[in-house]
């Protein structure tokens, strides 16, 4: 996803930055990766679940995707 | 290579549009729709590419600029899925297409009276949830606080710019109620088949001749069987 390299996806930990870290996430980016998220993990994100800490790191959007797969 | 071709206007008089075509008067002739909105843009390469391939392999085929895209002039809030499914119908008679290519959102405009075949077919509602949610995303960025819900509201009773694309109301109800289902001669190419990082979820403009090769193997190989 977003052409990131394979070498730097697999790099990324709980920590990595994403969002105003990433240039390549820009809102448009933000918004098409989310919707994406939605149709292959079948959830849905509401706007006030995305927040700055959601979206601060990839750990933080991992544990929110987490959550919502089991949450339903 | 481009030329212009005469598209129907809401008030039955013809507009005029460019198109990007291959035309050689062979027997197979190829109608591209390309998709709506961003990822015309991330596609335009791709296009481009995939039809220089089918017209070293013998296939005619045209990239008809819809009203109010790419290179038009046609007000974008103007415009509606009914209007554009009604200038593709009338680009396939004016360029005698055979068949037809819809790419992810171009499959909800792609005739049905023609066989052909739709890459990655996507929802209305998820694409216009995109753009929805990139507005509300950028307004926060810039310290506003905008609800997909209430854009959504305003969008279907004023139209709405969403992303830079200004949306009618008729559009924005279009995309909100709507599936626009392909018609039975139209086969899904899903990305599996094609393999390889899909383009529309890079954040900027690409192509991969790895994957143009792929989809081209995939419509030579359903154009020959005719």
């Amino acid at each position: 996803m977003l052409g990131l390299d394979q070498a730097q996806v697999d790099g990324f930990d709980g920590d990595t930055g994403l969002f105003g870290h990433l240039p390549e996430l820009d809102s448009m980016a933000v918004a098409g990766l989310l919707t994406e998220i939605e149709d292959r993990l079948d959830i849905v994100i509401e706007d006030e679940d995305v927040d700055g800490e959601m979206l601060e790191s990839y750990g933080g959007l991992l544990a929110f995707a987490e959550a919502k797969v089991v949450g339903g | 290579m481009y030329a212009t071709w005469p598209c129907p206007l809401p008030d039955g008089t013809a507009g005029e549009e460019m198109v990007l075509g291959f035309d050689r008067r062979r027997k197979k002739r190829l109608l591209v729709v390309p998709p709506l909105f961003d990822e015309a843009n991330k596609f335009r390469h791709q296009l481009v590419e995939i039809m220089r391939r089918l017209d070293a392999s013998g296939i005619d085929c045209f990239l008809p600029d819809l009203p109010g895209c790419n290179e038009s002039t046609a007000p974008a809030a103007n415009q509606s899925i009914a209007q554009w499914q009604a200038a593709t119908t009338a680009a396939a008679a004016h360029f005698g297409a055979t068949h037809v290519f819809g790419v992810r959102s171009g499959g909800w405009l792609v005739p049905d009276a023609l066989p052909g075949w739709i890459y990655a077919p996507v929802k209305p509602r998820q694409v216009l949830r995109g753009m929805l949610r990139a507005r509300s995303l950028a307004a926060r960025e810039a310290g506003r606080s905008e609800s997909s819900d209430d854009l959504l509201a305003r969008g279907r009773q004023d139209g709405v710019t969403l992303a830079g694309w200004e949306l009618g109301a008729d559009l924005v109800r279009e995309l909100d109620e709507r599936d626009f289902p392909p018609g039975s001669r139209a086969k899904a190419i899903e990305q599996a088949e094609v393999s390889g990082k899909p383009l529309w979820l890079r954040a900027e403009n690409d192509h991969d001749p790895a994957q143009a090769d792929a989809l081209v193997a995939i419509l030579l190989a359903g154009l020959g069987e005719e």
